[in-house]
């Protein structure tokens, strides 16, 4: 970052301006705004340094690190906007292994023509998740492309994390017996943001459930070491999560579908809009399997956490050479809860 | 989600099947149609068959409009999606349905046709109010269900004065459709298909009301109980069409009578007849060329028909040869008989029609009962509830349905 002498620039006009080809450039236009935007948002040690990396002391033990990139389209949407989804969907993944997440980067596509304004809100909602969370974004990067090239913005970030010592989670570990418990309610982003789809026309209350869940993960770590394995059910929902889980250990599952929380509002919104809960995305809520002696405790911890006050036991894991995750209806009978095939919802985060 | 709870409760639904075990003759079998993919999806998603004796056997029938739209059909809307510059809006179960030389709509959109996903036909009017300089082709298909949807999307472009609006019409018809599995040799002459009697539509029939089906009662002898799409309504007409047989009655009976008269929405029908007449014949998935099965557009509103602003010509396809849809859909064969199922054919790839719908016999096969054709040791689902054997040998069992806790 180049140390621009305020006197004689022109401040970014963050109310009427646009973003233009220049911004990606390498030249002035684009210090500036890293400087007056990314800079004064993110605020920390490390990008004041204004180097092309961040430099961080290392930790003994195991390190883990995430990326994912987010291209949700509304870009704001109730309860979020691609900003603060962007910090919560890689923190909850370096989360989802037991770490405690250190440091991130973000990294901006433009789109040539996008309002200043919009990309003000997008990075400060950012830099407040930031710092909600207590992991600072230490390093990032800014490209633009041309009109039509992009959709607005596009935000790519990566964490990294420490396992604390003991801790053993992965989609690997399921074992015939364990339990499965669910952090809250289903669906509740993945519909947040269908009902925001201007061609629906379609008016709820629901807000996305998006946010941070790394500090109730460390309670959970530290009320039971030994948990499984943890996942955050984001695109294609409980379904596909557990799906995924289920082919990575070896196992089968059985869920009840009485015990699986869902909204009222959601659930009236997926039975209008012809969805499945089940497959709808979350970015705030946990999975987590472990072994049957300790559901209750650990029930107990994530229901004493504000992000955890629905949790409930949902099923359990059982041996099945087909990998099935199967699913006792709320009727009696019994059904395969599989994959999502296609797509539920277009690009939801 | 009230109104609709009360519809999928466990403990009324294990009262109604403890009446269908107790009402169930042991030396005959009930084979029963549910013509409705509606009814499909319900049965195997709420896994209804658990709660019915062995000897009642469900047939899935035709009913899944995506399922039953002819191959040539969706080759012309991928041909006016690609090569006419139009922008092709429709529903977004026909986006999938595999066409030929390995194409589907999304496939196409892939290609850089701009095919759109709509809810409903006002959203296709909008777009073509929204796009002034582009023609918008209405890609309709479906039952007497989206019909009159489309008959008023059509009457409204014609009052705003869109030029650029244009309806590719695949309407079908239930009563011809299910006059001619009636009809069908296996049915009349071989047997080879028993059937009994049949679930009618739900949705349909808010539209069309009871009285289309009185004939196939009468005629044919086959008792019609209209049912809704929830489960409770599945079961109530299993039951009631289990009396009717026992009792040697073939009525049409109404348990969705919270939504079906018999004479049906009087509204909708005129709109339908005000814009559409019916067509000779009209190629079905499955059950081939079928007489005056289909609607088209009035000459009256040639200008939004898309058949002839565009000069669509249809030209049949053949299925896949190893394809089993078409004895599917007439009931002959089960979607597990068919040598591509879950092997070649999966709702990712889907070969054939019924794969593609959630409503489709195969797809819903495959996404909620498929564990019953494995042969694995039967799963221990919780430590309250026995095995499957367990649970097939008592289905009311006061534990079935209740597990962890």
């Amino acid at each position: 970052m180049s140390n621009v002498r305020k006197g004689y620039i022109r401040p970014v006009d963050f109310k009427h301006g646009r973003v233009d080809m220049t911004h990606g450039s390498g030249g002035r236009a684009m210090a500036q705004l890293i400087e007056e935007l990314f800079l004064a948002a993110f605020d920390n040690d490390w990008l004041r340094a204004a180097n092309d990396q961040a430099c961080f002391a290392v930790q003994s033990g195991r390190m883990v690190m995430a990326t994912d990139s987010h291209v949700v389209s509304p870009l704001f949407f109730p309860g979020g906007d691609i900003g603060c989804l962007s910090v919560h969907g890689t923190v909850n993944d370096v989360a989802m292994s037991g770490a405690k997440p250190l440091y991130l980067s973000a990294s901006f596509i433009l789109e040539e023509g996008f309002p200043l304004a919009d990309l003000k809100r997008i990075v400060e909602s950012m830099a407040h998740a930031a710092r909600e969370a207590g992991v600072p974004i230490v390093t990032g990067d800014t490209k633009v492309v041309e009109q039509g090239k992009g959709d607005g913005v596009f935000i790519t970030t990566t964490g990294v994390g420490v396992v604390p010592d003991g801790v053993n989670i992965s989609g690997d570990r399921a074992r015939p017996g364990d339990t499965i418990l669910v952090s809250g309610t289903l669906g509740d982003h993945g519909v947040a943001i269908m009902a925001q789809r201007e061609s629906l026309g379609f008016e709820t209350t629901i807000q996305s459930d998006t946010a941070a869940l790394h500090d109730l993960v460390a309670r959970m770590v530290e009320a039971v070491p030994d948990i499984h394995a943890l996942r955050d059910p984001t695109r294609g929902g409980l379904a596909t999560t557990l799906n995924e889980i289920a082919r990575q250990s070896g196992v089968g599952m059985m869920l009840r579908e009485e015990a699986i929380p869902v909204r009222q509002e959601v659930e009236a919104a997926c039975e209008f809009l012809g969805l499945d809960p089940l497959y709808v995305a979350n970015e705030g809520k946990l999975i987590c399997i472990c072994a049957p002696e300790q559901a209750n405790r650990l029930l107990e911890t994530m229901r004493a956490h504000p992000l955890g006050a629905n949790a409930a036991i949902i099923g359990a894991v059982h041996e099945d050479p087909h990998h099935f995750v199967q699913m006792e209806t709320a009727f009696g009978g019994k059904r395969i809860v599989d994959w999502l095939t296609g797509e539920q919802l277009p690009r939801i985060c | 989600m009230k109104y609709i709870d009360e519809f999928r409760d466990g403990k009324t639904a294990r009262v109604i099947a403890a009446a269908i075990a107790a009402e169930t003759r042991a030396d005959r079998r009930y084979h029963i149609m549910e013509f409705c993919g509606g009814h499909t999806h319900a049965i195997s998603r709420y896994g209804l068959s658990d709660l019915l004796p062995d000897n009642i056997r469900l047939i899935h029938g035709p009913g899944c409009p995506v399922c039953v739209l002819p191959i040539g059909r969706i080759d012309n809307a991928i041909d006016l999606a690609l090569n006419r510059g139009v922008i092709l809006a429709t529903y977004g179960d026909c986006l999938r349905v595999p066409a030929s030389g390995g194409l589907s709509l999304l496939k196409a959109k892939a290609r850089g046709a701009d095919v759109r996903m709509v809810y409903s036909s006002a959203d296709a009017l909008k777009l073509a109010q929204d796009n002034p300089e582009r023609e918008v082709v209405f890609f309709a298909i479906g039952f007497e269900t989206t019909t009159p949807p489309t008959a008023v999307a059509l009457l409204q472009a014609e009052k705003l004065g869109l030029k650029n609006f244009t309806v590719f019409c695949n309407h079908v018809l239930t009563p011809s459709a299910i006059a001619n599995i009636l009809e069908s040799p296996e049915v009349r002459l071989h047997g080879t298909v028993p059937l009994d009697a049949f679930i009618g539509p739900a949705h349909v029939s808010t539209v069309i009301g009871s009285q289309p089906y009185e004939h196939f009662a009468e005629e044919y002898e086959k008792p019609v109980v209209i049912a809704g799409f929830e489960p409770l309504d599945v079961m109530q007409a299993i039951l009631m069409l289990v009396r009717q047989l026992n009792e040697g009655r073939a009525e049409v009976e109404n348990e969705f009578s919270r939504a079906v008269t018999r004479e049906g929405n009087v509204k909708a029908q005129q709109l339908v007849a005000e814009v559409f007449e019916l067509r000779k014949s009209f190629e079905w998935r499955g059950l081939n060329e079928v007489p005056y099965s289909a609607l088209r557009i009035k000459a009256k509103y040639a200008a939004f028909d898309a058949e002839r602003r565009f000069g669509i010509e249809y030209k049949s396809v053949a299925d896949n040869k190893a394809c089993e849809c078409g004895a599917i859909l007439r009931g002959l064969k089960r979607p597990q008989d068919c040598k591509l199922f879950g092997t070649v054919c999966t709702p990712e790839n889907p070969m054939g029609s019924c794969m593609v719908s959630s409503e489709g016999a195969c797809a819903a096969h495959y996404t909620y009962g498929r564990y019953k054709d494995a042969t694995a040791p039967s799963p221990r689902p919780s430590p309250r509830e026995g095995g499957e054997r367990e649970r097939k040998a008592d289905p009311l069992s006061p534990l079935a349905g209740r597990g962890l806790g």
